[in-house]
């Protein structure tokens, strides 16, 4: 109930600010009848509707997990955004080894198989990439060659 | 005598050596996808687009690479639903209801089995069906215009939204989510920036490889977090393989009747392989009765649900191709896949590039007889695959996604934008919001908005246009009566719960 009342909320408030958002497109001298505005707003307005209804009428909560699963979400989140920052400059190996430890031992917290997991899938990856997929990847970082 | 020149045609294509060799490579990799437990076709085929991509095969050897992925994954999502009672994807769920009982009671081969002959036959009538239906309804989209169009894209999300999910509201805000989003970017008639709240990043719009893999693979690894790996439990044992004439024979009409079902459910725009295999299993339930002990483990309940899930795989293929509106989640990931190849499904498809929609068919049969020659006999190879543990499966899968969505841009703000719908799925789908609108919405938004801007064009402004001609108000009726009549059947087509340990 109270999940599906906060969803209902946050979809209304999100959609009144594309509504709003969209309002503010430029048009240029070449409109058509319906012009760059118009669908937007209907997505919009629609999503409005839709967020309202699903405030009034909720479904029963779904059964969410305990505080730690939730930080092991969050934790997995992070490493996800920083490999995403990292994958560039740092090349391919370092990250992925890190990135693939962390996410297996959130999955299963058994340290020893996570980090073989992580050199593993990281070393066997980048092989299949690199040598059958012709795929142009950095192994490490171009400082570290010279 | 069209269609006998057009299949020369596409068997041209399709037998030669090097394509011959990726339609086997594609069968044999598709079905370890499907077989792996968590990984159904449409993640499956959504983390491999990009790669493949980058490969740099022509449009037509792509093609059939996918195709011959898509066809192994629906084969190899019978292997995980039996032994581990975990179905890959949705319509996969069916085949759990009788296949998982069998496998308990020591008749997991002969479940295997019999479900891989009910694959072919499903599929390879559809493929049929495909090949007679898909001429004639092109026939019929040319006679469409932007208003018909308009009122088909709405059908397409009316009827996805209300048979495909439990709350019409939830799958109307999904469809919002996808449709907003494809608005994001350059204005293609007016060329001005739209909703990127000046971010440069965003003036190409939101790349629809990009939202699939996030909301299908990467929210995936979230539940997998969230479970810990317990899903992954030990499965059955497999015996000694044998064909079982015996069953075989006894579930043939079942067989024939469920792939008649499933296709016709494939057809319908936006209903998809769920309801196929839904219906297949829920009429041959009703005909067999009582003392057909449907749900206890009888070899007619694995054969209808997989025979009506690939006949209607095939079905989708039908409304994908002809008009451009995928009908299920997998559909909409072939269709992303053809946009990314710069192929545009439609009428003129059929006309202006017959290779391509032929070398498809031919190589749909083709895919259709390597799987059944591969699943019988090597079934217990595939077998293997599923004790691959979750903590080394699930990071590759994540690390394979990165690496495809980096190979399409090289840019980390793809990446960042995939994380972040990685966690939107994960929050939607926990609160029972359907993503596969929100996908369609990507997809398919920049056409919708295109076709109602060009019909405003023709009739300068009178919104009266939208409902003038026949066909057009026959799909308004239909993408209404699909929206609303499911929430009146909704205790009739109520669907069976998971069997439980």
């Amino acid at each position: 109930m109270v999940s599906d009342r906060i969803f209902g909320l946050v979809v209304t408030l999100a959609a009144l600010a594309y509504v709003v958002s969209a309002t503010q497109i430029q048009t240029s001298f070449m409109a058509d009848p319906v012009g760059p505005k118009t669908f937007p707003i209907l997505v919009g307005c629609v999503a409005i509707l839709c967020g309202v209804i699903v405030m009034i009428r909720p479904d029963p909560d779904p059964d969410w997990p305990a505080m730690r699963t939730f930080a092991s979400l969050a934790v997995a989140v992070a490493v996800l955004v920083a490999y995403a920052y990292a994958l560039k400059p740092m090349g391919f190996l370092i990250p992925t080894a890190i990135a693939a430890s962390v996410l297996s031992y959130q999955i299963e917290p058994r340290p020893k198989n996570a980090v073989l997991a992580g050199f593993g899938l990281s070393i066997g990856l980048f092989l299949i990439f690199k040598f059958a997929l012709g795929l142009g990847l950095v192994a490490f970082p171009k400082g570290l060659i010279g | 005598m069209d269609l006998l020149s057009n299949l020369a045609l596409g068997f041209g294509i399709a037998l030669s050596p090097f394509t011959l060799m990726l339609a086997v490579f594609g069968c044999f990799i598709g079905t370890i996808i499907g077989a792996l437990p968590g990984l159904g076709p449409s993640n499956g085929v959504a983390i491999l687009i990009p790669l493949t991509f980058s490969m740099g095969l022509d449009a037509t050897s792509a093609l059939v690479l996918m195709t011959a992925v898509y066809y192994g994954a629906m084969y190899g999502g019978r292997i995980s639903s039996i032994l581990l009672n975990i179905p890959g994807d949705e319509p996969a769920l069916m085949t759990t209801l009788d296949g998982y009982p069998m496998a308990k009671a020591g008749k997991a081969a002969d479940a295997l089995v019999i479900s891989g002959v009910a694959s072919f036959t499903g599929a390879f009538l559809a493929t049929i069906g495909l090949m007679l239906l898909a001429p004639l309804l092109a026939g019929v989209a040319f006679l469409f215009g932007p208003a018909e169009y308009f009122a088909l894209y709405l059908l397409a999300f009316a009827t996805l939204g209300g048979m495909a999910s439990n709350n019409q509201a939830k799958a109307a805000i999904a469809s919002c989510i996808g449709l907003g989003i494809a608005m994001i970017g350059v204005d293609n008639n007016s060329g001005l920036p739209r909703l990127t709240g000046g971010n440069l990043h965003l003036y190409d719009g939101v790349d629809f490889l990009v939202a699939i893999v996030g909301l299908f693979a990467i929210s995936e690894v979230f539940f997998f977090i969230e479970s810990h790996g317990k899903n992954t439990s030990i499965g059955v044992k497999l015996d000694k393989v044998r064909v079982p004439w015996a069953a075989l024979w006894e579930t043939k009409w079942t067989q024939l009747r469920a792939s008649l079902v499933g296709f016709v459910a494939g057809v319908l725009p936006g209903a998809g392989a769920s309801l196929g295999s839904f219906l297949a299993y829920m009429s041959e339930k009703s005909i067999a009765g009582e003392e057909g002990k449907f749900g206890t483990g009888v070899p007619k309940g694995v054969a209808a649900p997989e025979a009506g899930n690939n006949a209607a795989a095939g079905g989708a293929l039908v409304p994908m191709l002809t008009l451009g509106v995928p009908g299920s989640g997998t559909t909409a990931v072939l269709l992303a896949l053809l946009m990314t190849l710069n192929i545009t499904p439609g009428p003129t498809l059929f006309a202006e590039r017959p290779e391509v929609v032929w070398g498809l068919i031919a190589s749909l049969l083709i895919a259709n007889v390597v799987l059944l020659l591969m699943n019988v006999p090597m079934v217990k190879i595939f077998v293997h695959i599923l004790s691959v543990p979750a903590w080394v499966l699930l990071p590759g899968v994540t690390m394979i996604s990165f690496v495809g969505i980096y190979s399409l841009s090289g840019s980390y703000f793809d990446l960042l934008l995939m994380v972040g719908f990685g966690a939107l799925g994960y929050v939607l789908r926990k609160l029972d919001v359907p993503t596969v609108p929100i996908i369609l919405g990507i997809l398919l938004g920049g056409h919708m908005e295109d076709a109602l801007r060009r019909a405003m064009v023709l009739s300068s402004g009178d919104w009266t246009y939208l409902f003038s001609s026949n066909i057009a108000i026959g799909l308004w009726v239909i993408a209404v009566a699909g929206f609303v009549a499911p929430m009146f059947l909704r205790g009739v087509l109520k669907k069976p719960q998971r069997v439980t340990d």
